[in-house]
């Protein structure tokens, strides 16, 4: 039992940074594998997440996708003029997800899903050179959503969709300052915590069959933009390490605090071809709306509610793109196996590299399998490992204390490799 | 199945090989990003005094010594082939020392606020816990000795604890705590850490101290025994170029390269730059009433002098006084001005004692004249013993009051005013130290490092940084610390760049600069007393 508790808790940890921004783009095993494709793919319950409307296409009356991945994934930092360097020491990171769809008849379907599309957890070493913008971050979000989806056009069209309840969570951590320390030069820091922030949105889908044979199919899905908004009482920062001193810039700690951090919009829109038993292809292109994320800020209140400190944080992030591709080949009856490729565009623009989401463009590359025990019972596993170029990149928005703009520069290097592992049961 | 395990365990295999571990295409912390040159760094030995040590606020203390310019150096070192850099820590940041338990040396100073809020230096208050009986065992790279001057360096017994209590005081208690034994010299312990690379700096105290005295110790050119100098005396130019020659040779035959570190002036620090010489507000009325008060003065009493010969036309003129309503000029004792005292006493001026007293060598100050940071609690306040003394003659209390406001009605002495022939002694002394510097630097092939290039483009316009500008100017230009003659940590990072510039330029090294912007500036606190 208490193994069993222990991985369950270890499932539960976070998810880590794995797309553009904090979008962690792994959303099923079956998917991954096929370069994280899907709004035109009916093959599992994995379509609650990507496509809602293809559920009622499913086969079985009932569907059932579960599974996890392992996220090994670091960065490092570098200054060539200042001799500095870094490297990440982030736990490994553990997205999951269960998906389940109920035929209710012909042309109709219930589901729920449950999935952590957005997260980041990144770990510095306290006190490197940037720690005045991030010591760590653990940022997760759970989307709980109940769906419906109904052939409209029978052999046709079918849509589906349904409300998202969003549960965020964060945990940041960083230093005021480039300087600011106690008077035993203990670095002045900040810690905010809020969990369990629930919030609202919905996703809907489309789904055509271009052709009679059932060959071709064309699907869209829309992921509407959930800002996580804090309001006070539910965080604390908590400030530690200032110097004694009515001229400190706040004193040591707990305080309310508010923030809004946008987990953005996402269009799809993809294409399947299955010209036989055997091969199956997937394209699918992803469109996020990053361009919500302007600003993080926050504001630190006194227990009379006014502002007692503010941080204000541009990102200027800009709507980013991701091209998909995937195929799957079925030699044998009890075998998937599929390979496929991405890139992810980043939503971060020039001098504004923040580390706490240092996340360039992104070659993924995918390989999995489907081995089915049984009639009803399947194990899927997938692989992506993804390729980032080195990049010379600057955050130019941290200020002095007198406003002065002190661009934080550097060459950073990430490298990310995911395995996964899930089950499908269909009856 | 058999035959598709391969489709499987390829990838499965890739994943296996697939690095976690991102990395450079050229890393700076791994091979050869950055060179050494022709130096060798492995073994970097800082020899000098406070600024060496990393004093700061008027003390010693950990974070202070941790922001040292040679440990700031070291870690930069270590990007090529430098070693491990070990320092004498003191015991806290509290700064101070004890000797067997009495205080001997006072708190370091923070940024503090009054009851109004306004900030200023003030003392930490917390009992120092680093007792100089304690001594730590070396050897140590950084052997920076607070208070040294350049012939204590070759001094046997600097270290020896009986000399700290000896009257007058031979031995250093910062030396005291870290000598390899009672007798060695810094110089010996030095050469003992077996350096292969060295800095020097030394030979700040030998003007400083009479400088930060307001010139109350003695120019000794000329004098060759410095085991009679005062504490506060300007050293031969001489000695100076015999004991630094002995060093740099005792540094140079451990087959050691270095860095030799020249003197910057010392009169462009925060400790003389911050108290104007105009520094005496007065309003209209009273400007009025003391002009009233000096007219005689002036007028009749000076050119009379000035007549009879007893005084120059110049000195005459140097010696009126003169006020207007804002910004005056502080009132002071100039002792290389004729003591006028006992003449105006007699016919055909006929001025009672204690105004002949308050004559005898008074002078306003003028622009070339600088206040030492230590008169800014003094002046424009009335010093209570003066109005004793007066009302004890018989003078009006508030007549005695009006007539005892240090610098203005009464004279600042001369220990508050670092005047401008006390300024030429001390560069006329500089100069002939820096020139037996550059001279061993270029003689035995060492860097040369122009900290006084340095210090004077602090104190004119400033360094700019990422993240602002670097400047002299006293708490708020971050470059020093609140005692006004030491750097700050930030200070501290831009010597430790000026330096590894030198090196880099005499050895062909590319040891990369700090970041002065990650370093901090002056610490604030209200844990005072």
């Amino acid at each position: 039992m208490k193994k069993v508790l222990s991985v369950f808790v270890l499932l539960l940890l976070s998810a880590v940074v794995y797309a553009g921004g904090y979008r962690v783009s792994l959303q099923g095993n079956r998917s991954l594998a096929m370069g994280h494709t899907g709004v035109a793919v009916v093959n599992s319950a994995e379509l609650a997440f990507f496509n809602p409307a293809g559920l009622v296409h499913l086969e079985n009356k009932l569907n059932i996708s579960v599974g996890g991945f392992g996220v090994f994934s670091d960065v490092a930092y570098q200054n060539t003029e200042f001799g500095t360097s870094t490297e990440t020491d982030s736990p490994v990171g553990t997205p999951i997800y269960l998906y389940a769809s109920y035929k209710l008849s012909e042309k109709f379907a219930l589901g729920l899903a449950v999935y952590t599309p957005y997260g980041s957890t990144v770990e510095y070493p306290t006190d490197w050179a940037g720690s005045h913008l991030v010591n760590s971050i653990e940022l997760s979000s759970v989307y709980v959503q109940p769906l419906f989806s109904w052939e409209v056009v029978e052999g046709r069209f079918s849509i589906g969709g349904g409300p998202i309840l969003a549960i965020g969570s964060v945990n940041f951590n960083r230093n005021l300052s480039r300087s600011l320390t106690d008077i035993d030069g203990n670095r002045s820091n900040v810690t905010i915590d809020a969990s369990n922030i629930p919030e609202f949105g919905f996703s809907v889908g489309a789904l055509l069959n271009i052709d009679n044979e059932d060959k071709w199919k064309l699907g869209f899905n829309y992921r509407s933009l959930i800002d996580v908004n804090v309001e006070p009482g539910d965080g604390v920062a908590t400030f530690a390490n200032l110097p004694e001193s009515a001229l400190a810039p706040i004193d040591n700690g707990d305080f309310d605090f508010t923030a809004s951090l946008p987990l953005p919009a996402e269009w799809t829109v993809g294409l399947s071809y299955q010209p036989n038993d055997k091969w199956l292809f997937a394209f699918d292109f992803n469109y996020a709306e990053w361009s919500a994320y302007e600003s993080l800020d926050l504001d630190f209140l006194d227990s009379d509610g006014s502002v007692a400190l503010e941080s204000l944080n541009p990102r200027n992030y800009k709507n980013a793109s991701t091209f998909r591709f995937g195929t799957q080949y079925s030699p044998i009856e009890k075998l998937d196996l599929r390979v496929g490729y991405y890139f992810d565009e980043s939503p971060v623009q020039d001098g504004f590299f923040a580390p706490e989401t240092p996340r360039n463009d992104s070659n993924g590359f995918t390989a999995g399998f489907t081995y089915n025990i049984n009639e009803k019972l399947a194990v899927d596993a997938s692989f992506l490992y993804l390729n980032f170029k080195e990049v010379d990149a600057s955050y130019d928005f941290f200020l002095e204390a007198d406003g002065t703009p002190a661009p934080f520069e550097g060459t950073y290097k990430s490298s990310a490799v995911v395995a996964g592992l899930g089950l499908s049961y269909k009856l | 199945m058999k035959k598709y395990i391969k489709y499987i365990a390829i990838p499965a295999l890739a994943f296996g090989f697939l690095s976690c571990e991102p990395e450079f295409d050229e890393s700076v912390s791994e091979g050869d990003f950055f060179t050494n040159g022709e130096a060798d760094f492995s073994n970097y030995v800082a020899v000098g005094n406070s600024l060496t040590a990393g004093f700061a606020d008027g003390a010693l203390y950990i974070t202070g010594q941790e922001n040292s310019y040679p440990n700031i150096m070291a870690e930069q070192f270590a990007l090529a082939g430098g070693g491990e850099f070990t320092q004498p820590l003191v015991n806290d940041n509290t700064g101070g020392l004890l000797l067997g338990g009495i205080q001997i040396a006072a708190n370091r100073f923070v940024l503090a606020t009054d009851a109004d809020g306004n900030p200023g230096p003030a003392l930490l208050s917390g009992t120092p816990t680093t007792d100089i009986t304690n001594v730590v065992s070396g050897p140590f790279n950084n052997v920076g000795v607070p208070g040294a001057k350049s012939f204590h360096l070759v001094t046997p017994g600097y270290g020896n604890v009986a000399g700290v209590t000896a009257n007058p005081q031979t031995a250093n208690p910062y030396f005291v705590r870290f000598a390899s034994n009672p007798n060695a010299s810094v110089i010996e312990d030095a050469v003992a850490a077996n350096p292969t690379f060295f800095s020097l700096w030394i030979g700040n105290n030998d003007i400083l101290s009479f400088a930060t005295s307001g010139g109350a110790g003695v120019d000794q050119t000329g004098n060759l025994d410095p085991s009679t100098y005062g504490g506060n005396d300007i050293t031969d130019p001489n000695v100076f170029a015999s004991v630094y020659s002995q060093q740099v040779d005792a540094l140079v035959a451990t087959g050691a390269q270095g860095a030799l570190v020249n003197l910057p002036s010392v009169t462009s620090i925060p400790f003389f730059t911050t108290v104007p010489s105009q520094a005496i507000p007065l309003d209209a009325t009273t400007a009025a009433t003391l002009n009233a008060v000096f007219n005689a003065y002036n007028t009749q009493v000076l050119p009379g002098l000035a007549q009879f010969g007893v005084i120059t036309a110049a000195e005459a003129t140097a010696r009126q006084l003169s006020f207007v309503e804002g910004a005056n000029f502080i009132t002071i004792q100039d002792e290389d001005l004729t003591d006028i005292s006992t003449i105006v006493q007699g016919p055909p001026f006929n001025l009672d004692p204690v105004t002949a007293g308050l004559l005898s060598q008074l002078r306003q100050t003028t622009s070339s004249d600088l206040i030492p940071l230590t008169s800014a609690g003094v002046l424009g306040t009335v010093d209570q013993d003066s109005v004793a003394f007066l009302i004890s003659l018989g003078v009006d209390p508030e007549q005695a009051a009006l007539q005892s406001i240090n610098g203005v009605t009464l004279p600042l002495g001369d220990q508050f005013v670092l005047t401008s022939d006390e300024q030429a002694l001390i560069t006329t002394a500089q100069s002939q130290y820096n020139a037996t510097i550059s001279a061993l630097a270029s003689a035995n092939g060492l860097a040369l490092v122009d900290a006084s290039s340095a210090l004077a483009e602090l104190a004119n316009g400033g360094v700019a940084f990422n993240g602002g500008v670097l400047t002299s100017d006293f708490v708020t230009g971050g470059a020093f610390s609140l005692d006004g003659v030491h750097p700050s940590p930030r200070g501290y990072a831009l010597t430790a760049n000026v330096i590894i510039e030198a090196i880099n330029d005499t050895y062909g090294s590319t040891i990369p600069l700090v970041d002065i912007g990650n370093f901090a500036t002056v610490t604030i606190s209200d844990g005072v007393n």
